[in-house]
């Protein structure tokens, strides 16, 4: 990157490092932290959102689809989770290309399971076997945000349904007395307050969702974890122009670091957005700052 | 073949005794049942090894982090910062590679790179930190009146501790540490993934549900299969901290109990 960067075997250490830690494959990298962050950044809301709909559905009072919710919840939580990232990936894509297949090739007349083979017509393939590589890429990492997103929705779920019970008795009691009905209750009274109880388990849900991004290897995509495993390998003359003994330990350090990092910022900041949003609540944290204030 | 006789030639294939080489194609069943609860064993042995030695460097840490003295109290406050603010997938892959470059430095480190040792020293550390946090917790609620009652018989120090306080904490802690020991459970199926390699292999039962998921390309059968060994794992650690649980608590009258809720639903 540097332009004292073209040989770098007669530069000293410093140079060296500061030419090392710019080389094109380290810049890709750097774009994998991004990797990660975009999908905290995309999986975030839309697990909660799934959480929103299994608690509401739990909630519900029609049974069915109560039990559909409850099930929801108690199935992902009981099983090892990165089992159900592995599960989720394929079953997924499976499933994609199977509703494709029913579709667009209806007089297809072969069983799509045909032993250890799972096949379906060439239009129904997913992504296209002719497209581009960036479609493969944003296909696999649409299907990693998916499956964060259904685990951890059944997570959010869990939690946003606790919240909703916390809530007091007394203030739908007094909607209703207002007149309100069912929906607005819900909509106007019980939403807003709820979030208040919730934050403490969706805090926790989103530092546990911190922890989880290292699992994106696992769904084959170039993340982080992926590239520390590339670039800290031996790497002998004949194939670079740094080469260097065994440093996987070095940058697992640094990922290490910046997850620890990553945790704390979390940490401090949810901290204060507790603090912002227990500001007039009918909670103990409430009562305090309340008193505090005055 | 009968389920019999797969049974004795896979039972214990997670431990290199049996059939050397893992069945290729046609899997049955039987197979497949048989291949993951064999791989079981490796993640009962990870959870229990962990789980028991773990339980006392915790207490140390807890005891530690509550203490007044900071010589003790920033190290232990460090460590489980350090152990739950990290992945336990990328502590696997630096553990890893920590033994691995030991062991190119000095011949001591070589078994440390296998999992039986390296994962199982990772683990320990992780369980640790999270239970020590647990029994911290604890040991910050434990009623005020009992520890007045052991200064009022004249109890101090290491009796007090022994005799009230770490009893006390141990019965507030229990329902937490339930949950943090099913969950360790579930994180050993992480072992075989991170950086550990399987040799000839030997792995978990996350390792052969895998393996069958893509030889067949089937992910229906062998991941239903593993969930359902987890399940009943799940089931046996609540039957048997239920009982410690109960012998913890069997002094107080039986509405007064504190249950056990289940709640396992985090990802290291």
């Amino acid at each position: 990157m540097f332009s004292f960067c073209t040989d770098p075997s007669i530069l000293d250490d410093w140079f060296w490092t500061a030419c090392y830690l710019t080389t094109g494959v380290h810049m890709s990298f750097y774009m994998s932290f991004l990797k990660v962050l975009m999908l905290l950044a995309v999986t975030a809301p839309v697990a909660l959102a799934f959480g929103f709909g299994g608690a509401m559905m739990a909630r519900a009072r029609f049974a069915p689809l109560s039990w559909v919710g409850k099930g929801y919840i108690a199935l992902v939580r009981g099983v090892p989770d990165i089992a159900f990232f592995l599960f989720f990936v394929i079953a997924l894509d499976q499933g994609i290309e199977y509703l494709r297949h029913k579709v667009l090739c209806s007089d297809w007349d072969m069983p799509v399971r045909q032993g250890n083979d799972f096949v379906v017509c060439q239009a129904a393939k997913m992504p296209l076997g002719n497209a581009a590589q960036w479609v493969h890429e944003t296909y696999g990492f649409s299907l990693a945000v998916f499956t964060f997103a259904i685990v951890f929705g059944a997570f959010a779920a869990n939690v946003l349904f606790g919240a909703m019970r916390a809530v007091p008795r007394a203030q739908l009691e007094t909607a209703e007395a207002y007149g309100m009905s069912h929906r607005q209750t819900f909509w106007r009274v019980l939403v807003p307050q709820m979030w208040v109880y919730a934050l403490p388990g969706l805090s926790n849900l989103w530092m546990v969702l911190i922890k989880a991004t290292p699992l994106l290897f696992l769904l084959g995509v170039e993340d982080i974890v992926y590239w520390a495993r590339e670039l800290g390998g031996t790497k002998t003359p004949r194939f670079t122009d740094y080469p260097h003994p065994d440093w996987r330990m070095w940058y697992f350090l640094a990922l290490l670091v910046f997850y620890l990092l990553f945790t704390r910022i979390s940490e401090i900041a949810l901290d204060r957005l507790m603090k912002r949003l227990t500001r007039g609540q009918a909670t103990t944290g409430g009562e305090a700052q309340r008193r505090a204030g005055a | 073949m009968s389920c019999l006789q797969t049974i004795q030639d896979y039972g214990l294939r997670s431990l290199g005794i049996g059939e050397r080489l893992l069945p290729r194609e046609n899997f049955t069943l039987c197979e497949q049942f048989t291949l993951i609860g064999s791989g079981m064993l490796w993640n009962i042995y990870f959870g229990v090894i962990a789980l028991l030695t773990g339980f006392f460097f915790a207490t140390a840490l807890g005891v530690g982090k509550a203490s007044a003295n900071p010589w003790f109290r920033k190290p232990a406050e460090w460590f489980i910062f350090i152990f739950r603010g990290s992945p336990l997938f990328i502590q696997f892959f630096f553990g890893y590679f920590l033994f691995l470059s030991l062991k190119s430095e000095y011949a001591f480190f070589a078994p440390f790179t296998a999992a039986w040792l390296g994962a199982l020293i990772v683990l320990f550390l992780n369980t640790a930190a999270y239970s020590g946090e647990i029994f911290y917790g604890a040991l910050q609620s434990i009623p005020k009146g009992d520890v007045e009652a052991a200064d009022a018989y004249g109890l101090s120090g290491w009796s007090r501790f022994r005799r009230v306080i770490w009893p006390t904490s141990l019965r507030l802690a229990w329902p937490a540490y339930t949950n943090e020991a099913i969950f360790l459970f579930h994180a050993t199926t992480l072992v075989f993934f991170s950086g550990f390699p399987a040799w000839q292999q030997r792995g978990d039962a996350l390792y052969y549900a895998s393996y069958f998921a893509d030889k067949t390309f089937n992910p229906f059968v062998p991941y239903p299969i593993l969930a359902g060994y987890f399940i009943l794992l799940t089931l046996c650690i609540i039957g048997v901290f239920g009982l410690i649980n109960s012998r913890l608590n069997r002094h107080l009258p039986q509405a007064q109990r504190r249950k056990i809720r289940l709640r396992p639903n985090l990802i290291r």
